[in-house]
């Protein structure tokens, strides 16, 4: 069972610059990191047209499936993948066992470029992840511990 | 495992609607999209046979308000139901912070029932969760249908811990809403504990 996640300002700030700086070094079309779970986290460069919340589930499902799949052929994880579009590509990384770095992008980059830059940005975040995962677990849910009966039962009022 | 986004303010619920092949599972899905404002919810997707069975999982995202200045939105998923899917639904339980267990009512479903029952909780305990101590409610659907057992049987059949439950006729709607606020309410009461 995983631990919860916990995101504070400073670690998004810094994790939303890790992904500006991928999207630019990258020419990617933009950048997404996503919980394991399904929970989109950061983006970064032309995203207004994109579904991100169904594009992260979706991922995180796919991500899911190959792990499975992983599983039964004995190997820990494929910490890659890439599906090749007409116009659009994507190229899926796991990093720190816990999030997933999205790359799209189309013929702009290169697959090569794009791996190269990820590479990168995955050992930044990783230890930005860190970090997240180490404050999650010392000062989890302490607003939330002032949460009264009211205060739920209100948000079922309609 | 819920996702706490003190940044944008936002608090993130995964809430697995779990059961037997053709129970309804989707169904509840559907109804909620379709009575929900526009404003409320995203697109709700269906990664499903061509003969309309779940092959993956349904997903909907839906923002429920604000609680303390934190916007709630809750991530519904719905595993494939029919036996040989179990892998699938094995994935889709990672990281699950409510369970909605929805049984079928009909008398030739009760084996279905209890097998899949026996399932979620073989699953959530491969991946380290005791059903016991989840957020958890049952539903039982199909309850306009001539062969439907008595409750009384039901619950004593797959209700043996008495947690909330629910009878439901999800195509109609009726405790579709009493379901999902039921297990959303007990999800954020477990956040409260600091879960």
């Amino acid at each position: 069972m995983t631990q919860q996640l916990v995101m504070y300002e400073e670690e998004l700030q810094q994790i939303n610059s890790i992904c500006e700086i991928l999207h630019r070094d990258s020419n990617a079309k933009a950048v997404l990191v996503i919980d394991k779970n399904g929970q989109p986290i950061a983006q970064a460069g032309d995203t207004q047209q994109l579904d991100v919340t169904s594009l992260s589930s979706l991922t995180a499902g796919n991500v899911a499936a190959t792990g499975g799949i992983a599983q039964l052929l004995a190997e820990r994880e494929f910490a890659g993948q890439f599906h090749e579009g007409e116009k659009t590509n994507i190229h899926i990384k796991i990093v720190g066992e816990r999030v997933i770095l999205v790359v799209l992008f189309d013929e702009r980059s290169s697959q090569g470029l794009v791996r190269l830059r990820v590479k990168k940005a995955a050992t930044e975040l990783t230890s930005v992840l860190e970090t997240m995962i180490k404050k999650s677990a010392s000062g989890s849910g302490s607003v939330f511990s002032e949460i009264t009966d009211d205060d739920i039962d209100n948000l079922f009022n309609d | 495992m819920s996702f706490i986004n003190y940044s944008s303010r936002e608090i993130n619920c995964k809430i697995v609607y779990y059961g037997p092949g053709l129970c309804g599972k989707t169904t509840n899905l559907q109804y909620i999209y379709n009575k929900t404002n526009p404003e409320a919810k995203g697109k709700m997707i269906s990664l499903a046979t061509e003969t309309e069975r779940t092959l993956f999982f349904d997903f909907l995202p839906l923002s429920l308000g604000e609680i303390r200045g934190f916007k709630t939105r809750f991530h519904l998923y719905t595993v494939p139901g029919q036996v040989f899917y179990d892998a699938s639904r094995k994935l889709i339980l990672k990281g699950v912070d409510g369970v909605v267990y929805v049984g079928d009512s009909q008398m030739e479903r009760m084996e279905a029932n209890i097998e899949s029952l026996d399932n979620l909780r073989q699953n959530l305990q491969e991946q380290g969760y005791d059903l016991d101590k989840l957020p958890y409610v049952v539903q039982y659907n199909k309850r306009d249908l001539p062969n439907a057992i008595q409750m009384s049987e039901l619950e004593e059949a797959l209700n043996p811990t008495k947690v909330p439950s629910f009878e439901a006729v999800a195509p109609k709607g009726i405790g579709v809403f009493d379901t999902l606020k039921a297990v959303a309410k007990l999800v954020l009461t477990e956040l409260r504990k600091g879960g």
